[in-house]
């Protein structure tokens, strides 16, 4: 005869089940998530290796060539596939970008979690929130008309240039930099605060030396995720870079980035010849970046928390 | 005494800069708005759009955006969820769950024309789904997945360890004590979480050319079967929302009004997330009480 | 609160029940559209920006009169029309251009129902002070020999070039009439005629070129050679920058879709709505053109 109290304790109650099933549930999700990111993976992959295994342009031409002219092909039969003009750009206007934005986001988060009382706390909060909301068509709208004419009086050349796409790309990428940090800072264990604050340090003190050091990690993920944001920002700008597929001479000039030639071109070109495979392959570069950004943030992450 | 004015100078500094953000907002808003308001009528809410001649009202366009938020947030909030509980509360230490964070973080960064032109292949064209509402909201939850899953784990992370170990003290299960304790208590941070997504679903135009499609077809607000092709509700019909309404007019606009509708449009957008921030707020306070038992 | 999961798992149920709902659907649909009768069924249409519109208006038109057809009416760009078409996606390609000029299409599987006639114009600032070029000196502008408006008798700035992204139908038209086979100085592109439009308002020193319907009054057009950029003009060839829109087929069309391309091309639309739009209608040219750009007489 069973021991109905051992076969109760041994058999797997409602509760672990319950939490067997949630796990599944969790994993699930997860899987999904996971299976998306291969598929877009894999097919952007298929399609921008087209252009060196089908088409057979030289992988290190692509990269380093300056000459974008996926239709013209040169003397040997080649077509003229130089993505660094672009790779530039893309790179030009996202650092640049997220040098204007990282003080103003970090102020603003200490602002909001530090400084202001509730109320301002509020405001900003709401001000971030609707900062995102404005479509990048508005934001590109906004930079032709306000931005373009600002930098070609007060600092030259036509105003269609690096320095213009990485003006607008810091009023775009600005609430999400802010709002993850304003995350990461609320993460800080309060007790960190008390402590310094009790010995005696000013607030400042206390914000320099004890807070960012603490959340320094998750500061540079905001980082990351602002610059994903600026490299794969199209429309806003596409209207303000001036989209010239040359190498960039300066932030004045008119410059081009990944994403801005992909948008133009990707309906202007058909389905498997040269001129889309070569779309495909910047937009596998762009994938091919964030993913070197993200390694680069986790090896720098993992030191901080180390020291 | 040094550290006295390095402090105030730092705090004034801070202050400073929370203040020209503000004063940002405050110029790109006004712009919109000064350009935009006069153009909102109840005539220009809910009139169809004209293609070339002037008086186009913007009808269809707002109910496709608000439908097709709706439906990605059906989507994509039930699959972050469980992602982010699963990053916060199971996820192992180990290689897998790198790989794992590593993917949602490529998932963001992901050019939306990228995601569009993903979507248009594979939805549009292979599942042949058509430019539709309903490949516009798998699309969109291709951006929406990323941001909600890590909103949901940081909120659930900062809900205090104390939490979860009283709900083990009591003999509740991980699950059980994340969803009756943990959860409720991160619901604001989500809500949170869902408007800031909401609003960039909002305004994203580059994903929904190639998968809503970019005309809006004539419904019949009459008709509320989900199976009819005039009816609202439809899936499958194509649907042109307002931030793609906007992009359009603007690039390839000839109705002798185009900038006033486009501005108008603007403006009605901006409105729009505003009321919708609002409105999240409200329920993510009125729910956070409802499910805390606090005051 | 146990309501939680239980909402959760209706989400999940319920979108997964649209979800299915959503293919039934669709398979049905595109059942209807294949059994013909009279005209009924389903077309859909993908393509050319610029004349997206007049097709979206004329859909509307068209379906008004006819209750059972479905059409649908997409933009892309001209590219992807042609390659949606050709691989049977959708049954109408829009294009701005000819499928034998597009590299990757298989023009002859197409067949080509030609819509409208768009004419287009060098378009510049204001403030350059030219209201007439030759030409040659259009010629050298694009090609960046001419780089100063005092160069060509107007105020000393710098020339802007804001050319259209390469393999655009704009661009494909404005090279074949202008560029004589010479290649294009590398510059600033821009893909839309509104964008461009706006861009050359606002710029001082810029020089495109654009449709005719999005020449406002903030942009001066240019007449080349003492032509001036008018319909009249087009219909005699006398001004040479102009081109087709092409509505292409995969193969002949079936009854509902000709009946459709009828009426495109059906008093009705070419007298009203395309010049509306700012097109030129098809009847009133007095020449056409091929292909390859060769200009006969009707």
């Amino acid at each position: 005869m069973e021991d109905p109290i051992k076969s109760k304790i041994q058999s797997t109650s409602k509760e672990t089940r319950q939490d067997i099933l949630g796990r599944c549930l969790t994993y699930l999700c997860i899987g999904l998530i996971v299976a998306i990111v291969l598929s877009i993976f894999i097919f952007v992959a298929s399609k921008g290796i087209a252009t060196f295994t089908v088409n057979k342009a030289s992988l290190w031409e692509f990269l380093t060539g300056k000459n974008w002219n996926p239709t013209v092909t040169d003397a040997s039969g080649k077509p003229q596939l130089g993505a660094l003009p672009m790779i530039t750009g893309s790179f030009g206007v996202t650092i640049l970008a997220v040098i204007f934005a990282t003080p103003f986001a970090i102020g603003t988060a200490l602002y909001m979690t530090e400084v202001s009382s509730k109320k301002g706390e509020k405001i900003l909060q709401s001000v971030i929130e609707l900062l995102v909301g404005i479509p990048s068509v508005v934001y590109g709208f906004i930079g032709l008309s306000v931005i373009v004419p600002f930098v070609r009086t007060h600092f030259g050349g036509s105003g269609y240039g690096i320095l213009s796409g990485s003006f607008v790309l810091f009023v775009m990428v600005l609430p999400t930099v802010t709002s993850m940090t304003v995350d990461s800072l609320r993460a800080v264990p309060r007790y960190y605060k008390e402590a310094s604050l009790a010995l005696g340090a000013t607030r400042w003190q206390t914000i320099y030396k004890v807070l960012l050091r603490s959340a320094t990690s998750g500061i540079l993920t905001a980082i990351i995720f602002g610059m994903a944001r600026a490299f794969g920002e199209a429309l806003a700008v596409q209207m303000v870079i001036g989209n010239a597929a040359i190498m960039p001479k300066g932030l004045l000039s008119s410059a081009s980035t990944l994403t801005s030639v992909l948008t133009m071109g990707i309906g202007n070109t058909v389905m498997g010849t040269v001129g889309n495979n070569a779309l495909w392959s910047l937009a596998l570069i762009l994938l091919l970046m964030s993913l070197i950004f993200n390694i680069v943030v986790r090896l720098i992450g993992r030191k901080g928390r180390m020291d | 005494m040094g550290t006295k004015l390095q402090n105030n100078i730092a705090i004034t500094i801070i202050r400073v800069i929370a203040a020209l953000v503000v004063l940002i907002l405050v110029l790109l808003l006004g712009k919109i708005l000064i350009a935009g308001v006069p153009h909102i009528s109840w005539h220009f809410l809910t009139a169809p759009s004209q293609s070339f001649e002037s008086g186009g009202g913007i009808g269809v366009q707002l109910f496709n955006s608000i439908y097709l938020l709706v439906l990605t947030l059906i989507i994509s909030f039930p699959i972050s969820l469980g992602a982010g509980i699963f990053l916060s509360e199971y996820a192992p230490k180990n290689f897998f769950t790198a790989v794992v964070r590593m993917s949602i973080e490529v998932l963001s960064s992901l050019p939306s024309v990228v995601v569009g032109l993903f979507g248009f292949l594979l939805f549009v064209v292979q599942f042949q789904m058509g430019f539709s509402i309903l490949s516009g909201a798998v699309a969109l939850t291709f951006f929406n997945l990323p941001l909600l899953t890590r909103n949901i784990e940081e909120s659930l992370r900062a809900v205090p360890n104390l939490q979860r170990e009283a709900g083990m003290a009591l003999g509740l299960s991980k699950w059980r004590t994340v969803t009756k304790i943990i959860l409720p208590e991160a619901l604001p941070g989500i809500i949170t979480g869902v408007v800031l997504g909401a609003g960039r679903v909002f305004g994203e135009a580059a994903a929904l050319i190639y998968t809503a499609g970019q005309s809006a077809t004539n419904i019949d607000f009459g008709n509320w079967n989900p199976f009819n092709s005039a009816s609202p509700l439809n899936l499958l019909r194509p649907a042109e929302t307002l931030a793609v309404h906007i992009w359009k007019i603007n690039s390839e606009g000839v109705m002798p009004d185009a900038a006033a509708v486009s501005a108008g449009s603007s403006a009605v957008l901006i409105i729009a997330v505003l009321i919708f921030n609002l409105l999240a707020r409200v329920l993510g306070n009125s729910l956070y009480r409802k499910l805390t038992a606090t005051k | 609160m146990k309501n939680l999961t239980k909402i959760a798992t209706v989400i999940i149920a319920s979108t997964a029940l649209l979800v299915g709902c959503g293919n039934s659907n669709s398979s049905s649909s595109s059942s209807s559209s294949t059994s013909s009768k009279a005209v009924s069924g389903k077309i859909t249409i993908v393509g050319s920006t610029a004349l997206q519109p007049l097709v979206e208006k004329a859909a509307e038109n068209f379906q008004a009169d006819n209750s059972k057809v479905n059409i649908t009416v997409q933009g892309g760009g001209s590219g992807t029309g042609l390659s949606q078409v050709q691989s049977g996606a959708v049954t109408i390609g829009n294009s701005d251009i000819f499928a034998e000029k597009q590299s990757g299409i298989k023009a002859e599987n197409l067949v080509d129902h030609q819509v409208a006639v768009v004419g287009m114009t060098p378009v510049v600032n204001k403030d350059a002070g030219v209201k007439n070029l030759k030409m040659s000196q259009l010629r050298e502008i694009f090609t960046g020999k001419i780089t100063n408006w005092n160069q060509v008798g107007g105020k000393n700035e710098k020339i802007v070039l804001i050319n259209r992204p390469s393999g655009s139908g704009t661009r494909a038209t404005f090279e074949g009439a202008v560029m004589n086979g010479e290649t294009a100085a590398k510059s600033q592109e821009q893909d839309s005629n509104g964008t461009v439009q706006k861009m050359i308002a606002q710029t001082p020193g810029s020089i495109s070129y654009l449709a005719f319907s999005y020449v406002k009054s903030d942009v001066q057009a240019l007449s080349i050679d003492g032509v001036a950029p008018t319909d009249d003009n087009v219909t005699t060839n006398k001004w040479k920058i102009w081109s087709y829109e092409h509505m292409y087929t995969k193969g002949k069309p079936d009854t509902t879709t000709k009946a459709f391309l009828n009426y495109m091309t059906s008093s009705k639309v070419q007298k009203s709505l395309v010049k509306d739009l700012g097109y030129i209608s098809i009847s009133n040219m007095k020449v056409q053109k091929d292909a390859n750009g060769k200009v006969t007489d009707k």
